[in-house]
């Protein structure tokens, strides 16, 4: 029952609470706009980004090649023998395309235009042709239709010409005769293998990215077989033995704390220690491989320990139960199970590092090193310092390959990262 | 032997030992009646012989290889004469690259004076005494220590509780090395810098206003002693941070919240995982990208509403560089947020809900100010983060060290300075070079201070609900 005194008030209270409801209504539809905006501002941001990045990449994975005819002269070539492989290496090449380029082009007359003529073509052409002559020594002295590789200017200018013609670094002569070839088909993009096969160059239509593959390769190889080891040695001490004391945190504050140190200052480390103390040469794989380690071993460390505590103590206790020593409860039946969680931590650091410039600008590898490396101790760059080369060039062509460069490394980025889900859904126990 | 087939002879031996400790102990226990009359199982015996083959080896030839390098030159600069050490004006050290260069190319040595093609003809000769005798060395340890551990395997050997000792060492060693890094990077940070400002007061450093270091290279050149106030540096650091924050903290938090609060789970799987490839895309990606696109984008901008009659604009603008950091924090503060908010115990937003606020009081009155102290460590950890980024600085805000607070104009920050100083060729002696590892150590001290803060918060808040 209630009673007449309170039923005002409360209808009062019910009324104005009616009354506030439009306005707190309205207020939590605006909050919940708010979070939906930042999200979709947070995959818009990623939408921009890789369409940004893609849609200038894919052209970098073609390359621009002009039909002509050679004649393979040997007085030109100055070639008489072309199973020798001495002669081969010495030969004109450059004469023969140039003379086929004022067979095509007859209208070029004056040095300027000559020059902007030849400038047509890439100097890789030569190499190409010397290649194909010492695969095919008959060809000497004969006359061949090839496709060669045209100038990156001209890469370019033909590229753009679908969408914005590019043509800052084009004389109006030029033009015309890209548009002759163009009208009679004898210009055509194809897939750039070069760009895979070869290492960096200071000319963009000829530089290639396996020399940065390889390195960051030799590099990860470093990082893992020193990070892996080390850090799931760490943390199952420090899950399994560390007693409770003021070394073991100290020591776990510091692995927390460097999980979080900017990476550029483990770079200052590499180069103070090991470049300036220890004299190890520059630019390697191995130090960079060190420094990456150092750098990532927290991480690896923080999830590994967590692979290891998620291991129930009942198996623990079952093992030391049936006699088992400390070490074989911990090889035999711990690491076994843990080992799915910290391959996935190893994974995920291991992507980190690959990802990571900033250290080894420090240490040198940042050098123009056109070789592909073969060894750890190699000069070398890795793939993030290759984009960061590549986006400083001056030259327009570059910018396609810096977008190509990172397609190819967000690609191996996505596969470890990948991986790592699999191998967690795969392998992951609940207990 | 080459170093790297000595240590995978070590390796070898080492295989061999285990295999023979092994079956001597097998062989052992025939006499007592059977492995289980042995102290350790047979693994143990075969693992202890293999511990001790390898690990005093490698030893011997890691401390050789550290040394030889030095008392061999030593030994070389001290038997040249006066006059070769006048020769270089006592720079030992080119003499001996010198000498080092004859001895590698015979055929460069014809200019070389007499005096250098007798030394090199020593370094030659020592080296390869160096060579044998650590071969020599390292195989006699490795097999001396094994012979002596194989004879003294009998059925009372205590071999397992031994090799479980190396173990443990073992672990403890990789533990520590989180101590020793931070050790390395105290002090080759600390010492450069010493140097530093043994150089350039501290107070010239830490307020001076211009910061321009290229030093004269010729003693007589003029109007180029270099200058290392950091100032500007520090402020544009900050500028950038700060642009960075004030995209990534409200954008993260509201993510975190509209995942955790208001998405079905379906969506909350999609959408976090394509949040999570923003944190993996590297740093340097996401440089390019800001001065490829944002910063021309924004400075059309600037230009087409007429901002450049008031402000200079720049083509590498701190605004460029701070909104795409702060698009790169975004998921680390969501994901930090996320945690944070996760922690908040589900009682206390029943009790808000039951009392009849909407969703949205319940998380501005309730889950919010319960889950601050975990946000405020995550924005600090965010901002740690931003201080050092290093990548999307260099490529998108530009090296010029002006002092302004004109997001469109181009800033300068301490990481910038660090890699221009130090990206080629350095000479360890000066200033220019040792400001870098000024610059580090500040940026060490300030980041370690943040992240340091920031993680006493965190663990505090999260003891409090657990």
């Amino acid at each position: 029952m209630t009673s007449p005194n309170n039923s005002k008030p409360l209808s009062q209270q019910a009324a104005l609470v009616q009354k506030s409801l439009a306005k707190r209504y309205a207020s939590e539809r605006r909050f919940k706009a708010y979070g939906l905006a930042s999200v979709l501002f947070g995959l818009c941001a990623l939408l921009v980004l890789f369409v940004e990045i893609f849609g200038g990449g894919l052209s970098g994975f073609k390359t621009t090649q002009v039909a002509l005819t050679l004649e393979l002269d040997s007085d030109v070539l100055e070639v008489y023998d072309a199973t020798n492989p001495d002669e081969i290496l010495a030969g004109n090449y450059t004469g023969v395309i140039r003379n086929a380029l004022k067979e095509r082009f007859p209208d070029a007359t004056g040095r300027k235009e000559k020059r902007a003529l030849y400038s047509m073509i890439s100097v890789g052409a030569t190499y190409d042709l010397r290649d194909q002559l010492a695969a095919d020594p008959d060809l000497l002295d004969t006359s061949i239709d090839v496709w060669i590789l045209a100038d990156d200017d001209i890469d370019t200018y033909y590229k753009s010409l679908s969408s914005v013609p590019y043509a800052e670094r084009m004389s109006d002569k030029q033009q015309q005769w890209v548009q002759d070839l163009i009208d009679k088909q004898e210009i055509r993009t194809i897939f750039n293998t070069r760009f895979f096969t070869s290492g960096d160059s200071s000319e963009p239509e000829m530089a290639g990215i396996r020399g940065a593959i390889m390195g960051s390769l030799l590099t990860m190889m470093v990082t893992l077989l020193l990070s892996f080891p080390v850090g799931v040695a760490a943390a199952i001490y420090l899950e399994e033995y560390a007693p409770k004391n003021r070394l073991t945190d100290f020591v776990e504050v510091n692995i927390n704390n460097l999980a979080a140190v900017p990476s550029i200052i483990f770079g200052l480390l590499g180069l103070a220690i090991f470049i300036n103390l220890f004299e190890m040469p520059r630019s390697i794989p191995l130090v960079g491989g060190i420094v990456l380690t150092l750098m990532t071993l927290p991480t690896i460390i923080i999830s590994s320990r967590a692979a290891v505590k998620a291991v129930p103590p009942s198996i623990r206790e079952a093992a030391l139960g049936i006699g088992a020593s400390k070490m074989q409860m911990i090889l035999h039946h711990v690491l076994p199970l843990a080992m799915p969680g910290m391959l996935t931590g190893a994974i995920i650091g291991m992507a980190q590092a690959l990802g990571e410039t900033a250290p080894l600008l420090m240490i040198g590898m940042v050098a123009f090193i056109m070789d592909v490396p073969g060894a750890i101790t190699d000069p070398a760059t890795v793939m993030p310092v290759q984009i960061f080369l590549w986006s400083d060039s001056p030259e327009r062509a570059f910018v396609e390959k810096t977008s190509a460069a990172i397609m190819v490394l967000l690609m191996f980025l996505m596969f470890m990262n990948a991986m790592a889900v699999l191998l967690r859904k795969r392998l992951e126990r609940r207990w | 032997m080459e170093s790297s087939v000595l240590v995978i002879a070590i390796f070898v031996l080492g295989i061999i030992a285990f295999v023979v400790g092994r079956s001597r102990s097998v062989a052992i226990s025939q006499n007592v009646g059977g492995i289980r009359f042995l102290n350790s199982l047979p693994f143990y015996y075969g693992a202890l012989t293999a511990l001790w083959c390898a690990i005093p080896s490698f030893l011997v030839f890691a401390v050789w290889s550290l040394f030889d390098d030095a008392i061999i030159r030593s030994a070389i600069i001290a038997t040249l004469p006066a006059e070769a050490a006048e020769s270089v004006g006592g720079n030992l050290n080119l003499l001996f690259n010198q000498i080092y260069n004859v001895s590698v190319d015979a055929a460069g040595s014809e200019s070389a004076p007499d005096y250098m093609v007798a030394a090199a003809q020593h370094l030659h000769s020592m080296q390869s005494i160096s060579r044998w005798a650590l071969t020599g060395l390292v195989l006699a340890c490795a097999l001396g220590t094994s012979i002596v551990v194989w004879s003294r395997i009998n059925p009372q050997l205590k071999a397992r509780y031994q090799v479980e000792r190396v173990f443990r060492s073992f672990l403890f060693l990789c533990s520590s090395l989180a101590i020793l890094t931070t050790i390395g990077i105290v002090v080759s940070v600390l010492f450069e810098s010493i140097r530093f400002f043994a150089m350039v007061s501290p107070i010239d450093f830490l307020f001076g206003l211009e910061w321009s270091p290229q030093m004269a290279i010729r003693a007589d050149q003029e109007g180029s002693s270099g200058s290392f106030g950091a100032i500007p540096l520090f402020t544009g650091t900050l500028l950038i941070a700060l642009i960075a924050l004030i995209i990534a903290v409200p954008c993260g938090l509201m993510t975190a919240i509209f995942l955790s609060e208001y998405a079905s789970s379906r969506i909350r799987d999609i959408i976090k995982p394509m949040l999570e490839v923003l944190a993996g895309i590297p740093t340097v990606v996401y440089g390019f990208f800001a001065a490829l696109t944002v910063a021309p984008f924004i400075r059309d901008m600037g230009l087409s509403i007429g901002l450049d009659q008031w402000l200079p604009i720049s083509s590498e603008s701190a605004l460029a560089a701070g909104l795409v950091m702060g698009v790169m924090i975004i998921p680390f503060v969501s994901s930090l947020s996320d945690d944070v908010i996760n922690a908040v115990p589900q009682s206390l937003r029943d009790g808000a809900l039951g009392l009849g606020s909407t969703r949205s009081e319940v998380i501005k009155q309730v889950v919010i100010p319960a889950a601050l102290p975990g946000i405020v460590g995550g924005v600090l950890l965010a901002a740690s983060r931003a201080i050092g980024e290093t990548m999307i600085v260099v490529m998108a805000a530009g090296l010029a060290a002006n002092l302004t607070l004109n997001p469109l104009d181009s800033v300068t920050t301490v990481t910038v300075q660090i890699v221009t100083l130090l990206v080629g060729d350095q000479e360890f002696d000066s200033p220019k070079t040792l400001a870098a590892f000024a610059l580090g150590l500040m940026l060490f001290l300030v980041t370690l201070s943040l992240n340091y803060f920031a993680l006493h918060i965190v663990k505090k808040y999260r003891e409090q609900y657990d």
